[in-house]
């Protein structure tokens, strides 16, 4: 199967969203060009790194590396001066540069680590190794992980921790009449907090579908309108109520197949004449009021007769 | 000729069977993975929502939305020539975590960031609706009515 690879993955959304800065080793030790491999060696036992820059004044002029270090040992050159020694050509990153600018230049260089500058100054603020974004990248997937867990786990637990004899939550989304690029979102967003809520899959599946084809009605024959959900523990109660031309014939429009949508709708993929029945179909209790010319209000409930 | 080198696949469509009355039946269910619908759709992976790929254990051809709703389960194949947010829409409410465009059909922009957000994979294959389907079914994915009315009639395992 051909795979789009334009990035879609999480990890690559995340390296695009992050910055250098958020990855790099912040207050970076640098060696001056004047001292010995020697001192080098030390510093980088004492301090357990494998590379640093080297500088001047603060301006970075190079770098060195353990490999670096080794070529020096082997041909016993502990005793000569860092600016000898030293890689010149140094690739460095920017601080504010996306995280991908990173891993790219990793690959293509080979690199074990890039200083990294203020886009500014041009003084060395960091230094970044892969272990660096690996870390990094871990870090922020588990942050994202915690909050969405935390957020499910605080909402889930809402009816048990609100002290009361019975309790009830009221969420109120508004339809716009004819406006087809929003329409269904209401319920997609409905059906997301009963998931928060830790309603059972197939009870907020009939309940999101059956104010899915509510929400539609709404959208295709009337200027608008309002779903009011009442959700208590394990009953979601729906109202839908609209000021449209009011549905004529109810028995009619309760059969399924039988629609009065003009052909638009039809082209969309609605008006089928599957909306009211399914509705009926999903719910255990509906109740329908209409009055031609006023509007109508639709009731359904999916949960246990109260 | 259609490879079947799917090892489910393949054990599927050898079993099915004539029933009494001429219905037809499979054995047993089978399950398709994303990447074994994609082989033999020829389908192009447009977006694949949340690692892992999830499987589906039917499929759902409709370009009515409606319909979907009311016929579709979850863990089922969405075939569809209809690319508007609707569809995404539709295949939250009803459970649906993978969404097929047939003839060619790709969704764009904001379309596929709305499938994103859900969770939702999206694929597009060549083929028609017939053909896609009947690929499809050939390979021993069962249609959402069939497993309806195995369900009322009480028949298979459970």
């Amino acid at each position: 199967m051909a795979r789009d690879d334009r990035g879609f993955t999480k990890i690559q959304e995340l390296a695009y969203e992050l910055r250098v800065a958020d990855a790099m080793t912040a207050a970076v030790e640098t060696i001056g060009p004047e001292n010995t491999v020697g001192d080098l060696a030390q510093r980088l036992r004492e301090m357990k790194i494998s590379g640093m820059p080297v500088c001047d004044k603060e301006k970075l002029v190079g770098m060195m590396s353990i490999e670096d270090l080794i070529n020096c040992l082997m041909e016993g050159e502990l005793g000569r001066k860092i600016r000898h020694k030293m890689t010149r050509d140094v690739v460095t990153l920017y601080a504010d540069e996306p995280l991908t600018r990173a891993v790219e230049r990793f690959e293509k260089t080979g690199f074990g680590r890039f200083p990294v500058l203020e886009r500014k100054s041009g003084k060395v603020v960091g230094i970044i190794t892969k272990g660096d974004i690996v870390r990094c990248l871990l870090r922020k997937l588990e942050i994202d992980y915690r909050e969405e867990e935390a957020r499910r786990h605080r909402v889930s637990h809402l009816f048990d921790d609100l002290e009361a004899d019975s309790s009830r939550l009221v969420l109120r989304y508004r339809v716009e009449g004819g406006d087809f690029t929003t329409a269904g979102q209401r319920s997609s967003r409905l059906k997301r907090n009963l998931t928060r809520l830790g309603f059972h899959p197939e009870m907020r599946r009939r309940a999101a579908i059956a104010a899915y084809e509510a929400e539609m009605n709404m959208v295709i024959f009337t200027p608008g309108g309002e779903l009011e959900v009442c959700v208590e523990p394990g009953r979601i109660t729906v109202e839908a109520v609209d000021r449209g031309p009011g549905i004529a014939d109810v028995e009619l429009a309760m059969k399924p197949g039988y629609s009065s949508a003009p052909d638009w709708v039809r082209e969309l993929g609605f008006g089928a004449g599957m909306g009211l029945p399914n509705i009926k179909s999903c719910s255990d209790e509906m109740t329908l009021e209409t009055r031609p010319g006023e509007g109508t209000r639709l009731r359904f409930v999916v949960g246990p007769r109260s | 000729m259609l490879e079947m080198r799917l090892a489910g696949a393949k054990d599927g469509a050898g079993r099915l069977m004539e029933q009494e009355g001429g219905a037809r039946k499979v054995s047993h269910t089978v399950e398709m993975s994303v990447e074994e619908i994609g082989k033999v759709l020829d389908a192009e992976l447009v977006t694949g929502g949340r690692n892992p790929l999830p499987s589906v254990r039917m499929g759902c051809g409709c370009d009515l939305m409606s319909d979907v709703l009311s016929f579709a389960k979850p863990n089922t194949l969405l075939l569809t020539g209809l690319v508007t947010p609707q569809v995404i829409y539709a295949a939250e409410v009803a459970d649906i975590k993978v969404v097929c465009f047939v003839r060619g059909k790709r969704p764009r922009g904001e379309m596929v960031k709305l499938a994103e957000s859900k969770g939702i994979v999206l694929l597009t294959t060549p083929y028609g609706m017939f053909e896609s389907c009947g690929r499809l079914y050939q390979c021993g994915l069962r249609g959402c009515f069939e497993m309806g009315e195995e369900r009322k009639l009480g028949a298979g395992s459970a």
